[in-house]
């Protein structure tokens, strides 16, 4: 298990104060201004030491991600943007750093932005976030007020912190729908390239990051990129937060090393399966968007992203949704195509149509009501959503479908037959007399 | 996608209160010149809250005006982010989280409950005090099931914890919102496991 002087996120159940005066005596705001003295280049080289990746889903080397950023501005601005519009489903780490631990993002923003070049930055969280945001708020205001951002602050680098908030748009966490919303617009993706780093922002090159990858920085660069790198497994670096959720008996968010097991993650700290280990059934091992595992693949499973991807799902977010035996697998993951219907921009129309269609069709199979031939079509259906779409939700829609399909095949089907032979209530007429 | 569309019935006008207003122009500012759109959703969120948590039509033009934006733009906002009510809601608004770690853990048990204690969703009690809605999720997983009561989050509910919690609100009573079983934040129910040390430095 991690150990607690390893930790990052010291104050993650919020058993202390997450005022500036506490977060300093957490180490929040400690030398900051020799961080900077370091210089742009040099950060940018100890976060690709760390071997970071980007905690918003996709695993993208964040050091690397910064490096695309120009280092000569041509009259435009540099910006940074933090992605705290947390919405995918099984996710809620992002939530617990804004009001648990906020001056670690602050201050994480604060070092991104400058070795970005980036006098401004924007958090854009979730409207539904009302309390964490007013939280946050009062951290940034407590940064200002101690003058370790603003204007001519302490630490040497101008530095404008802005909090914007969204109003219930699953797809404004694609970060350049997220760009579009700040900017007073519907949420709509935008083609790419060209990408953020280029045009993002107000037509100036921005970045977005995802929340935990900014506020893990200032621990980064104290301690080092090899206090980092040393724990969790090669290409899978450092700590991350888990959420743990479903069918659990004590379900949690917790920091861990990258590459622990799932059966450690879910015994020592979730206090194991509802029913034991053998009463699991699958796992969603990354958020809603990755597709599910059966039981038998779980045994020695490690949560990393490099292993998860080789079992053909992903570790996304790390947001571990847990079934047991009672579950109906197919509801399940008809529930999350109807969240990504509801959640479609409907720019894209294999997206817009395809979500619905896929939904309709797995709320026919959970009932029994279908041919078996439609299981092959609504795999293929799937794949005309994925990749064919100006974002990655289309992508994000087909996954749990197709992961369905791979390891539930044999439900489905049971059902279909189950209900073929299921004798006709007595109500109804079987024919005339 | 969903379909929304603006309530039949609108009030007749709309105009900031002045704090409102001082708040509005204040968030301007965090935009650069020119770039002042950007505010639109603050400040649509604002008028929602002076409207007692819904848009009237005459609001939404206001802020369009105030921001300088053709009437469409903003009604294609108020109808894409689905916070934005556009019909009334009751004075103690629920969002029932429906998507699947909360409805493995029982949201449906709570939208029933939901259904005997207010009745349809959208429909709002005649005393004007309650009306429910599920929503998708709401990123408080490992709390599931949960509901969104205005500002706040209740989690780890029963449905007869919201009934409890609707009850109180009912008589004018403060509830604790957060997690409804004693547990601390997302810690596991028995205590956190970790950072266990007074303060684990």
């Amino acid at each position: 298990m991690l150990a607690d002087k390893d930790r990052i996120f010291k104050n993650l159940y919020g058993q202390h104060d997450w005022r500036l005066e506490a977060a300093r005596a957490r180490g929040a705001w400690d030398g900051t201004k020799a961080l900077i003295e370091r210089g742009h280049d040099a950060i940018i080289e100890e976060v690709k030491a760390s071997g970071l990746r980007g905690r918003g889903g996709a695993g993208f080397p964040t050091g690397l991600k910064w490096s695309f950023m120009p280092t000569k501005s041509d009259g435009r601005p540099n910006y940074l943007v933090i992605n705290a519009d947390e919405s995918e489903p099984g996710t809620c780490k992002d939530r617990d750093i804004m009001r648990h631990d906020p001056h670690l993002l602050v201050e994480g923003a604060l070092l991104a932005a400058f070795a970005m070049r980036a006098h401004t930055s924007y958090i854009y969280i979730r409207g539904e976030f009302i309390r964490e945001r007013e939280i946050l708020q009062s951290a940034i205001d407590e940064a200002y007020e101690d003058k370790l951002i603003g204007k001519n602050n302490v630490n040497g680098w101008d530095f404008e912190l802005y909090l914007h908030h969204g109003a219930g748009a699953y797809i404004c966490g694609e970060e350049t729908a997220l760009l579009e919303s700040l900017e007073g617009k519907k949420g709509m993706p935008r083609l790419k390239p060209p990408f953020p780093a280029n045009v993002g922002l107000y037509g100036a090159p921005t970045t977005v990051n995802n929340v935990e990858s900014i506020a893990v920085v200032p621990d980064i660069l104290r301690r080092g990129a090899t206090w980092f790198a040393s724990l969790g497994k090669p290409n899978n670096t450092g700590t991350k937060l888990f959420c743990i959720s479903g069918h659990v008996n004590e379900p949690c968010t917790v920091e861990e090393e990258m590459g622990i097991e799932l059966r450690e993650l879910i015994d020592r700290h979730a206090g194991g399966v509802r029913g034991g280990w053998d009463n699991l059934y699958a796992v969603i091992p990354g958020g809603s968007s990755v597709p599910c595992l059966p039981a038998s693949l779980c045994n020695d499973l490690t949560m990393d992203f490099d292993a998860l991807r080789d079992l053909k799902t992903g570790l996304g977010t790390a947001a571990v949704i847990v079934m047991d035996k009672s579950t109906d697998i197919i509801r399940a993951i008809a529930r999350l195509s109807y969240f990504y219907k509801h959640e479609s921009c409907g720019q894209c129309t294999p997206c817009r149509e395809g979500t619905g269609w896929m939904w309709r069709v797995l709320e026919r199979m959970a009932k029994g009501q279908a041919e078996k031939g439609e299981i092959d079509m609504l795999l293929d259906v799937s794949y005309q959503v994925e990749g064919h779409t100006i974002c990655a939700l289309g992508d994000a829609a087909a996954w749990p479908v197709q992961g369905l399909i791979r390891h539930f095949r044999h439900v489905i089907e049971e059902r279909i037959d189950a209900e073929a032979t299921r004798p006709l209530a007595p109500s109804v007429p079987v024919a005339a007399e | 996608m969903s379909v929304r569309r603006l309530a039949a019935e609108q009030p007749e006008g709309f105009a900031f209160s002045p704090e409102n207003l001082a708040w509005a122009e204040a968030q301007l500012k965090k935009y650069p010149e020119g770039r002042q759109a950007s505010a639109v959703i603050p400040i649509l969120w604002r008028a929602q809250e002076q409207c007692g948590g819904w848009l009237p039509e005459p609001a939404l033009r206001t802020v369009a005006d105030m921001l300088g934006l053709a009437h469409i733009r903003i009604y294609e906002i108020a109808t894409f982010y689905t916070m934005f009510n556009l019909a009334p809601v009751g004075r103690y608004y629920v969002q029932v989280c429906g998507t699947t770690p909360c409805w493995l853990r029982g949201a449906d048990e709570i939208k029933a409950a939901c259904r005997t204690l207010i009745g349809e969703p959208g429909h709002v009690t005649p005393d004007g005090l309650f009306s429910w809605t599920e929503v998708e999720c709401l990123g408080a997983c490992v709390n599931a099931p949960m509901v969104q009561i205005n500002k706040d989050y209740y989690e780890d509910l029963t449905p007869d914890r919201l009934e409890w919690i609707l009850a109180n609100l009912k008589a004018g009573r403060e509830v604790m919102p957060g997690p409804q079983n004693g547990r601390q934040a997302s810690a596991p129910l028995s205590g956190p496991r970790t950072l266990q040390a007074p303060e684990s430095n």
